[in-house]
């Protein structure tokens, strides 16, 4: 029989809580994190809301000398990944560490800890020759995001094949597919896959006030991200990390862990078009979602919820809606779809992971997370975007999307486990 | 079919149709070809900015690398050096492989890059506009140019390649995964790959960053700056540029008409432990099962391409690994690596191109410049001029900083129209 | 009446936003083709619109420069800009 993989153990660092279940609290609710930004100083600039992470490192379990060397978002994923192994219930002390693999995804890497530094050893942007007496030890660490996946990959003892993904927004999905090869091809029989990104700082905020991606409505922050509404006007972004333990499923049934989900199928395309461009058609994501749900073996009405890219650009929200017709079919019409960025903002890479999060504990508790603050109609949005408040719904499979810059596309399907699917 | 549609069955290692390089050694593989045979040395005082003020005063420049002239005209100012770097090299890579994207199936073709720290210097000049002029002055390319997609998205846009493209940053071993990665998209309904790495850090702050490592060479003279295995190995020399393969399922190279410049025959990667763990570091093991994987034996390896890190711990730990697999002195390593520096991303796909080559002509490289080597490297160093031994297998290993560590095993191709 | 002109324009293109080997900007069809017909895309308009707001300390609302427009058009437009900030 042909290996599969499972997700076994969630954990999560997010805007509104650290922990999965402070995490679903906030979803079902249908709360907002987003507020105006507090981690810098952001007056001047375009766009001054974020959701942001109340995270305490020092409190979230890290050591003062990790707290040192990590960047956050290295923070984050450990904080995610410690959850993650702790929550599937497994002893990896005693696993062959040459059996265990790393798979993260992140779009900016450590891109604070790039800044700060960065900000000092040029002296405030005065010195192109920047000095390098004033640099930190851990100054390489920053600038190469494969320190992610090093920190992780310590974390968990993992001495079999680690990787750190960076494909922009979609390199979450893109991270966790990865993990589900490694598994599926032999090369891992447990791997911690998911992605980090803690972007909130004043270069990367600067450059999507350049481009006009963020949203410039600063007067009321709690409402500010609006997926699929008609006064959508931009993106807000966010931070956060979710990892998961992926095991081989025979493994995972012999040992009796209690499985989230099963991932059914993945697929990534490109729509080589342009780095930041959407054709509205959504060709390319409807071609990615085909082929996920033909390596799953589903048709359209096997899906029982759309977990959105939903981010709340105009071109967007638009181009996905039609993806999810030109794919689907009339199911587009009849299956609830929604985005959790409404409520967490958009944390970049680590996006991805958050959302399969979310499928996972939505799969568990049988409950569709709204989209929050969808209240205005817009004709090219026209399905069901489950508005506002959380929704019982009895799913056994689902489908997540990504879009990212560059043009990457990628869809997964992830399904109940299958013994409660037989059962069911 | 699997969840990652991975096919079930058999399936033949895919074949290298292309190269396209963008090095130290030269632009272009036929003259990075002939200055690796020749030791012709790409390493040299810093140009790029005045380095008086750093330890760290050499490494591996591009020669003639002028961008305005080489990249087409709009996306100089919208890309990074490391970006431009790929464009010019995977360029190259399609034409050498005769594949016209435009005629093929564009979801069946994909590009997948290694990147180690994206576009740095373009970053610098953002954040130093950012900090001395405020928010509105950062350019409305910085949110395409600095991140490690960069390159992927402006290549596969390039050519108009739609398949399922990839990022991987593993430092310096991240031109192995990216080749690992395509071998599993030709095994999942992927036809044709473009896959390679590079990086461009070589600015200030770049170099500032890389120096915090403590693993540079602080030796000003360029002939004794980068001595891997040697007594007087004194750390790295980093470099930038790169390299471009197209990778191709054997049916598909066959359909087109086309020879290759070798076959990868199998691949395995592992992690080490953290520093203090008092367990041993995994690279023995992974060499054994990258063999395993290409079902090839220890002894039919004609030549290891080394990791060749250059500072004495790193190169003690790879001569034991090889030599415990491969017993003392009983393979011929070599690291032409030594005429480019460390290119990071960009470094062993680099390294796999020259192994590719050398299978195909016949020759081994030698490695440039070593005297004595190191006491504890029991190795076959092949030293002071390149052999004509007709090696059919390479073995090509690298090791990226934090502890990535992968090894790739390439066959000889039937391509003779390179090499001398 | 301010001074902006088409040069003005295809200067600050050909920094910010560059120019492809095959595209004369100097050429005078050049400045009665659209943008987007010679090749630059919305961010090299976002790009260059920010450059003139920097260089000519003007503000011009989101939208306004699109490329749609050709260089002689845009340069119209930046005069005016320019103008009623004189006034």
């Amino acid at each position: 029989m042909s290996r599969r993989a499972v997700i076994t153990g969630v954990g999560v660092v997010a805007p509104g809580g650290v922990g999965h279940d402070a995490y679903w609290d906030l979803l079902t609710a249908g709360r907002t994190a987003t507020r105006a930004i507090s981690l810098f100083d952001a007056s001047g600039f375009r766009s001054r809301v974020a959701a942001e992470c109340d995270f305490d490192p020092l409190a979230a379990g890290l050591s003062p000398q990790e707290v040192r060397r990590m960047d956050r978002a290295a923070q984050f994923a450990v904080v995610a990944a410690r959850e993650a192994i702790e929550d599937s219930g497994l002893e990896l002390s005693s696993a062959d560490p040459g059996r265990v693999g790393v798979s993260i995804g992140s779009a900016v890497g450590c891109t604070m800890g790039l800044e700060d530094e960065y900000a000092v050893i040029s002296d405030g942007g005065r010195d192109w020759l920047v000095d390098h007496t004033y640099g930190v030890p851990h100054l390489y660490g920053y600038m190469v995001p494969s320190t992610l996946a090093v920190e992780v990959a310590w974390q968990a003892g993992a001495e079999g094949p680690v990787a750190l993904i960076s494909t922009g927004c979609t390199s979450g999905l893109d991270a966790i597919g990865h993990g589900v090869q490694l598994i599926e091809e032999g090369g891992a029989d447990i791997v911690l896959a998911g992605a980090t990104d803690a972007p909130l700082s004043p270069i990367t905020s600067a450059c999507f006030d350049a481009i006009k991606a963020t949203t410039p409505d600063n007067d009321d922050p709690a409402h500010a991200s609006r997926p699929f509404d008609g006064r959508r006007n931009g993106f807000v972004l966010g931070e956060g990390s979710a990892v998961m333990v992926l095991e081989e499923a025979e493994a995972a049934r012999r040992r009796g862990a209690s499985v989230y989900a099963e991932i059914l199928g993945f697929a990534g395309r490109s729509n080589a078009f342009h780095m930041t461009g959407l054709k509205p058609d959504g060709r390319e994501m409807a071609e990615a979602i085909r082929v996920a749900l033909d390596r799953a073996r589903l048709d359209p009405d096997d899906i029982d919820y759309i977990n959105a890219h939903g981010s709340g650009t105009k071109q967007n929200d638009r181009h996905e809606t039609a993806a999810f017709k030109r794919s689907l079919g009339e199911r587009a019409y009849r299956v609830p779809v929604s985005s959790i960025k409404s409520m967490i903002g958009h944390s970049l890479g680590a996006i991805g992971s958050l959302e399969v999060a979310a499928c996972a504990l939505a799969l568990r508790h049988q409950v569709v997370p709204p989209t929050a603050n969808l209240s205005v109609s817009d004709p090219e949005c026209d399905l069901d975007y489950v508005p506002r408040d959380a929704r019982e719904h009895r799913m056994e499979r689902v489908l997540t999307v990504g879009s990212g810059f560059g043009g990457f596309q990628t869809a997964m399907a992830l399904g109940r486990p299958r013994t409660q699917r037989e059962v069911a | 079919m699997s969840a990652s549609g991975l096919r079930s069955g058999h399936h033949p290692p895919p074949v290298v149709t292309g190269l396209g390089v963008v090095a130290p050694t030269g632009i272009g593989v036929r003259r990075h070809w002939e200055s690796v045979l020749a030791g012709k040395s790409g390493l040299g005082r810093i140009t790029r900015f005045d380095p008086s003020r750093y330890p760290v005063q050499v490494a591996g420049e591009i020669p003639g690398f002028d961008a305005g002239r080489l990249v087409p005209g709009r996306l100089v100012p919208q890309t990074d050096r490391f970006t431009h770097v790929a464009l010019i090299a995977a360029e190259a890579a399609l034409d050498d492989a005769r594949a016209e994207p435009r005629s093929l199936p564009e979801y069946e073709m994909a590009v997948v890059t290694a990147s180690s720290s994206g576009g740095t210097e373009f970053g610098q000049h953002e954040m130093e506009r950012l900090y001395q002029k405020g928010s509105s002055w950062v350019s409305a390319y910085q949110s395409i140019a600095w991140f490690y997609a960069a390159t992927t998205g402006q290549v596969s846009i390039r050519h108009g390649m739609r398949g399922p493209c990839g990022v991987l940053c593993c430092e310096q071993a991240g031109g192995l995964e990216a080749l690992a990665q395509s071998r599993r998209l030709l095994n999942s309904g992927s036809r044709l790959v473009l896959s390679g790495g590079t990086d461009a850090s070589l600015c200030p702050y770049g170099l500032v960053a890389q120096m915090a490592t403590g693993n540079l060479s602080t030796e000003d003279d360029p002939a004794r700056a980068y001595k891997p295995f040697d007594v007087a190995a004194s750390g790295q020399v980093p470099g930038e540029g790169g390299a471009f393969l197209v990778v191709e399922s054997a049916a598909s190279a066959r359909e087109r008409g086309v020879g290759h410049y070798g076959t990868l025959l199998g691949h395995a990667a592992g992690f080490d432990p953290p520093p203090g763990s008092g367990r041993p570091p995994v690279l023995a093991s992974v060499i054994r099962q990258a063999l395993a994987n290409a079902e090839v034996g220890p002894e039919e390896v004609d030549v290891v391409f080394a990791d060749a890190s250059g500072v004495p711990a790193h190169d003690l730990a790879e001569a034991r690994a090889i030599t415990e697999v491969f017993g003392p002195g009983g393979v011929p390593v070599t690291a032409p690596k030594t005429l480019t520096g460390r290119l990071y991303a960009g470094g062993a796909a680099l390294d796999t191109v020259t192994a590719l080559l050398a299978l195909t002509s016949g020759v081994v490289p030698h490695t440039a410049g070593l005297e004595r080597q190191a006491p504890g490297c029991d190795l076959a160093l092949v030293r002071d001029r390149p052999r004509r031994t007709d090696p059919r297998v390479a073995v090509v290993l690298a090791r990226g900083h934090g502890g990535f560590t992968s090894a790739l095993v390439a066959g000889r191709g039937d391509r003779t129209d390179i090499g001398q | 009446m301010a001074k902006f002109t088409v040069d003005d324009f295809t200067r600050i293109l050909r920094t910010g936003a560059g120019v492809d080997q095959q595209t004369n900007l100097d050429d005078e069809r050049a400045a009665d083709t659209s943008l987007v017909d010679l090749g630059y895309d919305s961010l090299a308009v976002l790009e260059l619109t920010s450059r003139i707001e920097r260089e000519y300390d003007i503000a011009i609302p989101d939208g306004d420069l699109a490329h749609t427009l050709t260089p002689r058009e845009a340069a119209t437009y930046v005069a005016s800009r320019i103008a009623e900030v004189q006034v």
